[in-house]
C-alpha cells in the first residue's frame, strides 16, 4: 500500500491506495504553527487500523518552505556571487550579506579571469562576524565551469565548519544567472527550517516501527527521496498544485490535448497537457519576489471560486477576485457563485444538508442582485454561472495564446511546432459537476469530473513518481562533456557523435531518477531537446557543440 | 529586478536549422553564442522587455520591393521569409506601442538585396528593412523614415532601393568601398533625381575606432536627422565594424554599439552582417539590448577588451573630422547641388553592372527615372544576367502622379517581346504583376 500525503494551506488531505484502488480518506485541518504535528496527526489517524508493514511507500506534499520563504522564516545566508561583466548587479543582492567578488567564466566556459582569495577571506571574516551558517556560490555561466563555485566551498567548509553551501551550478542546467541567484539563495535559506521538519519525520517513523520509504513530492509533479531533498529543499515549493494536477491524471487520464481546472471556493488553478503531459514553466516557478528556476508544472491561479463574492457595477456584474467569507445562503456578507447553484437547485440538498433557510436566503441574494439588472432570481443565477465560465474561457485563451507563441528558434519549429489545441476539459473541485455544462457550452469542449474530487491532491501525491531532468553540453574542440545538475565535468574524445551523446545522456538520467529513488521499471527516460552545431573557425570545422536535454517526466505509479 | 526605462520588444530568431553553407559564415552556429549570453544575463526576466515569435513575410511583401528573377518561390527560402517576418513584427510592435523600441535580432541579413534580386549577393536575398518598412507604409500610412546603417560593408542594396525617395533618408557608415566589399558606398552617390542629396554615405578608413564612429554620429548624422526629422528611425545594425570581426578593418567595440544606439535612439535596429560569432556578437548585441531598454550598459565588456590598443591613430581622427565636413556640407547644399546635376533633363539614366559574390552571378541594369514635377516619378530598369534572362522592370512609386500611374502600366502592356520576364510594381494601389 501506498501512502499520499498533501498539506495545504487550509487542510491536510489523505489517502492510502492499494492495488490500484483508494481504500481510506482522510482530511483534517492545518495547524499552521506546527505543520509536523499537522502531519503527523493526519498521518497516525490515516494509519490506525493498517498493518504499518505493509506500507511500501509514503509520498509526501509539504507546505514547510513554500511558508518559510512566504513567511519570510528564513535562515540568514552568506551570498558569494561573481557577477563579471554585463547587466548592473546590485538587483541580486538577496541575502543577507551579499558580497560580490571580481573575475569571471565566458560563456564557453573559460576562466577569462579567476577569483582573489583575498576577497572570500573578507567574506568569511564578514559570515563570521555576523553569525551566518547558510551561505550559497554562484558565479555568471557556472554551469559551463564550475570550478570556481567549487573551490570556494571548499575554503567556506574548511573555514567555517558544520556550514551549509548551495554552489548555482546544482540547482539547474539552464543559463539565467539571476535566477541561479535567487534560486541557491533560497535553497540555503529553507535549508535549515526544512530540514529540521525531515528530521522530525524520520524520528516518529522510527518510532513508529515504520521504515517505508519516504518521497517528497516537488513543483514538477515527480517526487524525490528523502536525502535529496535534504540538499534541495527549495525544490519542495509549490508542490501543491502540481499535486493537484497528478490527481486529475490519475482519476481522468488522457493523452490528448486538454485544459485541467481545479475549481474552490477562492480560486481557480488552471493547468494544460500537451498530448497528455503536463506542460512546465519554461524557466522555473515564481514564489514572491523570486523567479527561480525550479522545474515546475505550469498553473495560473485565478480569484475565482464557489464563494467569491458578487457585485454588480455599471450595469455590469463582477466576481471575485475577493472572498469575503462563506456564502450569503450560510450567513456570509455577499451574495457568491454557490448562492447562484443554490437558487438552481443544482446543489444536492440533502448531500450539503441545505436547509430551508440557507434556500431562502441564498434566493434573497439572488433578488436583491437581480433586481440591479432587471432580471428574476434564477435569470440572475442563470448569468453568474454563465460570466464564471465566461471569465475561465476568457483567461484560459489569453493563456493559450501566450503559451502558443512562446519563442523558438528554428524555421521548423515556427512552421510545424507543436501548438497546444485542447480537445478536452477535465475539472476538479466544488462546482464541478454545476459549472460542467456551462464549460461544454463555452469551449464547445466535452467537459468531465471525477466522482471523488475532493482528495485528488492526495491521490496525486501518492501515485507520483520520481522525475527528473538533466542538461548536457559537449565542446568537441575543447573536448569537453558536463552535466552541471550531475557535477559531472569530463573529458571527451574529438570526434565524440550526437548519438554517443543521446545515449550517455539518457543512461545518467535513468542513473539520476535511481538515486532519486525511482525502480528500475517505472523509469521512462527521454531526450527532450537536441541540438548540434558545427564550430566553424576561419574556414576549418574545429569541432561541435552539442546541448541535450533528457528527462524522466512526471508519471504515474501503475 | 531590473526595470526597462523604454519598454523594449525583440524578436530573437537564430534560425538554428539554417546555413548557406555548412562552413559559411552565414551559419546555424552564428547566434548560438549570443543566445548563450542572453539566456544567461536573464533578460527575458527584466520588467518591460518582451520576446516575440516573428511572422513570415508573404509572397507580395517581397514583390513591393524586389523584382524577384524569375520569381519570389524559386529563389526566396522560408528562412529569408521568416527573417522578414520577424522585422515586421518588431517595427508593428512599436507602431501598436505594445513596446517603445524594437530589436529584431534575425538572420540572415538583407541590406545587400537591391531592387532586381536574381540570387544571393553579400549573404542577402530580400532586403529585411525595406520590406518591413514598405510593409508598415501599406499598413500605417506614408511614414517618413531615416534608415542609419551601421554595418561595416556599405548598405548598397537599401540604397538602391530608396535611391529616388526622398521620404526615406538612407544613410549608410562604413569601411571605405575602396578597401572593402562592395566597392561602392562613396559621397558621390547621393540619390536619383526626385531624392538627390537623401541618399548619404559616408565612407570610414580601415582602422576607425570609438573615437571616430561617434564623432561622425554626432557632428553628421545627428545633426541631419535633426533637419530631416523622420517619423521613424531604424538602424540597420551591423556589427561587423567590431575589433574581432574576421572580414573587416574596423576598431569598433561593445561598449561603442551601445553608447552609438543610445545617441541614435532608433525606433527599431534590425541586425544585419557581424562574424565574430564568440568574441563580439555576445557582447555588442546584450549592449545594443540594453542601450535600446535604458538600462545602464557601463559593465558590458568583450573578454579581450584593450583599451589603449584600440586608441583611434590622429591621423585616422583628423581624416574622419574632414570627411565629416565634407559629408555634412553636402547634405546642406543639396538643392543646389541637385539643379547643377539634373539641368535640362526629362530622363536620368543610372547603369550599373552588380555582381551577386555569394551566388557567382554577373548583371548588367540599366535604370532610367522620369523627372516629374508632380511626383517621384516612375521609373524602370532594364537588366541581363549571365544566367539568361533578361528582363524588363518598372516601378510605380508610392506618390506618382495619374500621368505616372498610366504612364507604368502603359510600359508595362507594351514591353517588347524579347524580354524573358516583365514585372509591374504599383505601390500607389499596392498591386504587382509580372508576365
Amino acid at each position: 500500500m501506498i501512502i499520499g500525503l498533501d498539506m495545504g494551506g487550509t487542510n491536510i488531505d489523505g489517502v492510502i491506495v492499494e492495488k490500484g484502488k483508494i481504500i481510506k480518506t482522510i482530511k483534517k485541518p492545518t495547524n499552521r504553527e506546527n505543520l509536523f504535528n499537522s502531519i503527523w496527526t493526519a498521518l497516525k489517524e490515516l494509519l490506525s487500523g493498517y498493518d504499518n508493514t505493509k506500507i511500501e511507500r509514503i509520498n509526501l506534499s509539504t507546505t514547510v518552505s513554500t511558508n518559510a520563504i512566504v513567511e519570510n522564516k528564513l535562515s540568514p545566508v552568506g551570498m558569494i556571487i561573481q557577477p563579471g561583466p554585463g547587466l548592473p548587479y546590485d538587483f541580486l543582492a538577496c541575502g543577507d550579506e551579499n558580497v560580490f567578488i571580481s573575475g569571471y567564466i565566458d560563456h564557453r566556459g573559460e576562466i577569462i579571469k579567476d577569483f582573489n582569495l583575498f576577497e572570500i577571506e573578507n567574506a568569511i571574516k564578514l559570515f563570521k562576524e555576523k553569525n551566518i551558517k547558510a551561505y550559497a556560490v554562484v558565479t555568471k555561466f557556472s554551469i559551463r565551469n564550475p570550478s570556481i563555485e567549487i573551490k570556494i566551498k571548499e575554503i567556506l567548509e574548511n573555514e567555517i565548519p558544520n556550514s551549509f553551501v548551495t554552489m548555482g551550478h546544482t540547482i539547474s542546467g539552464k543559463l539565467n544567472f539571476p535566477r541561479r541567484v535567487y534560486t541557491s539563495y533560497l535553497n540555503s535559506a529553507v535549508h535549515s527550517i526544512f530540514n529540521e521538519f525531515l528530521n522530525n519525520i524520520k524520528k516518529s517513523l522510527e518510532k513508529e516501527g515504520i521504515n517505508a520509504p519516504v518521497f517528497i513530492l516537488k513543483a514538477d509533479g515527480g517526487t524525490m527521496n528523502i536525502s535529496t531533498a535534504e540538499k534541495k529543499p527549495v525544490e519542495t515549493i509549490l508542490s501543491g498544485p502540481a499535486a493537484s494536477l497528478m490527481g486529475i491524471n490519475a482519476m481522468l487520464p488522457t493523452n490528448e490535448d486538454a485544459i485541467l481546472l481545479d475549481i474552490g471556493g477562492t480560486t481557480t488553478d488552471i493547468f494544460f497537457l500537451a498530448d497528455g503531459v503536463p506542460l512546465f514553466e519554461p524557466w522555473g516557478i515564481r514564489i514572491g519576489k523570486y523567479k527561480t528556476l525550479i522545474r515546475a508544472i505550469y498553473s495560473v491561479s485565478i480569484g475565482l471560486g464557489g464563494d467569491s463574492s458578487i457585485c454588480v457595477r455599471n450595469g455590469r456584474i463582477k466576481i471575485g477576485p475577493q472572498r469575503e467569507g462563506v456564502p450569503y445562503a450560510f450567513g456570509g456578507p455577499k451574495p457568491t457563485p454557490t448562492d447562484a447553484m443554490i437558487t438552481l437547485e443544482l446543489i444536492d440538498e440533502n448531500a450539503f444538508r441545505l436547509t430551508h433557510d440557507n434556500v431562502k436566503k441564498a434566493y434573497e441574494a439572488m433578488t436583491l442582485l437581480g433586481r440591479e439588472l432587471n432580471l428574476s432570481a434564477k435569470d440572475m443565477a442563470k448569468l453568474i454561472l454563465s460570466t464564471m465560465g465566461d471569465i475561465i474561457k476568457n483567461k484560459v485563451d489569453e493563456l493559450l495564446h501566450e503559451i502558443n507563441s512562446r519563442p523558438v528558434y528554428t524555421v521548423k519549429e515556427l512552421l510545424y511546432g507543436k501548438k497546444i489545441k485542447p480537445k478536452l476539459i477535465n475539472i476538479i473541485g466544488g462546482p464541478s459537476k454545476v459549472l460542467a455544462p456551462v464549460l461544454e457550452e463555452k469551449f464547445n469542449l466535452p467537459c468531465y469530473y471525477p466522482k471523488n474530487y475532493s482528495v485528488a491532491n492526495a491521490i496525486g501525491a501518492a501515485l507520483a513518481r520520481p522525475t527528473t531532468e538533466i542538461t548536457m553540453f559537449v565542446d568537441t574542440s575543447k573536448k569537453t562533456l558536463s552535466v552541471p545538475e550531475l557535477g559531472l565535468y569530463e573529458k571527451i574524445s574529438g570526434n565524440y557523435t550526437l548519438d554517443k551523446a543521446k545515449e550517455k545522456a539518457l543512461e545518467l538520467v535513468k542513473k539520476s531518477a535511481l538515486s532519486l529513488g525511482a525502480s528500475i521499471e517505472e523509469i521512462e527516460a527521454e531526450i527532450v531537446e537536441e541540438s548540434s552545431f558545427n564550430m566553424v573557425r576561419g574556414f576549418y570545422t574545429i569541432g561541435k557543440n552539442m546541448r541535450i536535454k533528457a528527462q524522466v517526466k512526471p508519471g504515474l505509479i501503475q | 529586478m531590473i526595470k526597462a526605462k523604454n519598454r523594449l520588444g525583440i524578436v530573437f530568431f537564430p534560425a538554428f536549422d539554417w546555413a548557406i553553407s555548412p562552413t559559411h559564415p552565414e551559419r546555424e552556429e552564428r547566434l548560438l553564442y549570443t543566445q548563450d549570453q542572453i539566456f544567461e544575463e536573464g533578460i527575458e526576466d527584466i520588467e518591460g522587455v518582451k520576446f516575440y515569435n516573428p511572422i513570415i513575410a508573404e509572397e507580395k511583401d517581397i514583390n513591393r520591393v524586389h523584382f524577384v528573377v524569375p520569381d519570389v518561390k524559386s529563389v526566396v527560402t522560408q528562412s529569408h521569409l521568416i527573417s522578414a517576418g520577424g522585422a515586421i513584427k518588431a517595427l508593428q510592435a512599436v507602431m501598436e506601442k505594445e513596446v517603445d523600441k524594437a530589436f529584431a535580432l534575425v538572420r540572415p541579413p538583407g541590406h545587400h538585396a537591391q531592387r532586381v534580386v536574381y540570387g544571393d549577393r553579400g549573404f542577402c536575398i530580400i532586403n529585411v528593412e525595406a520590406v518591413m518598412l514598405e510593409r508598415i507604409r501599406q499598413e500605417y500610412g506614408n511614414l517618413r523614415v531615416a534608415i542609419v546603417d551601421t554595418d561595416c560593408h556599405h548598405g548598397d542594396g537599401t540604397q538602391d532601393i530608396y535611391w529616388n525617395d526622398k521620404d526615406t533618408l538612407f544613410i549608410s557608415l562604413h569601411q571605405d568601398g575602396r578597401t572593402l566589399y562592395p566597392g561602392t558606398g562613396f559621397i558621390e552617390e547621393f540619390g536619383g533625381p526626385a531624392a538627390y542629396g537623401y541618399n548619404i554615405n559616408i565612407p570610414l578608413p580601415p582602422g576607425t575606432g570609438e573615437e571616430g564612429f561617434l564623432y561622425v554620429l554626432d557632428n553628421v548624422v545627428i545633426p541631419i536627422l535633426e533637419e530631416y526629422k523622420p517619423d521613424i528611425i531604424i538602424n540597420s545594425a551591423g556589427q561587423d565594424n567590431h575589433y574581432t570581426d574576421p572580414l573587416t578593418n574596423m576598431n569598433f567595440t561593445a561598449q561603442g554599439y551601445a553608447k552609438l544606439n543610445e545617441r541614435l535612439n532608433p525606433d527599431v535596429a534590425v541586425l544585419e552582417g557581424g562574424y565574430s560569432i564568440e568574441g563580439a556578437l555576445p557582447y555588442v548585441n546584450l549592449g545594443i539590448i540594453l542601450a535600446m531598454a535604458g538600462i545602464d550598459y557601463s559593465r558590458v565588456r568583450e573578454p579581450d577588451y584593450d583599451e589603449e590598443k584600440l586608441k583611434q591613430p590622429k591621423d585616422i581622427t583628423e581624416y574622419i573630422k574632414k570627411l565629416s565636413e565634407i559629408v555634412y556640407n553636402r547634405w546642406k547644399n543639396k538643392d543646389d547641388l541637385r539643379l547643377k546635376e539634373f539641368k535640362d533633363v526629362n530622363y536620368v539614366k543610372r547603369p550599373r553592372r552588380v555582381y551577386y559574390d555569394t551566388d557567382g552571378i554577373l548583371e548588367t541594369q540599366v535604370q532610367n527615372f522620369k523627372i516629374c514635377n508632380k511626383c517621384s516619378g516612375v521609373n524602370t530598369i532594364e537588366s541581363k544576367s549571365d544566367r539568361g534572362y533578361h528582363i524588363f522592370a518598372i516601378t510605380i512609386p508610392r506618390d506618382a502622379c495619374p500621368n505616372c500611374i498610366d504612364e507604368g502600366y502603359k510600359l508595362y502592356k507594351n514591353a517588347s517581346s524579347h524580354y524573358t520576364n516583365v514585372y509591374l510594381q504599383d505601390r500607389v494601389n499596392d498591386e504587382y504583376y509580372s508576365k
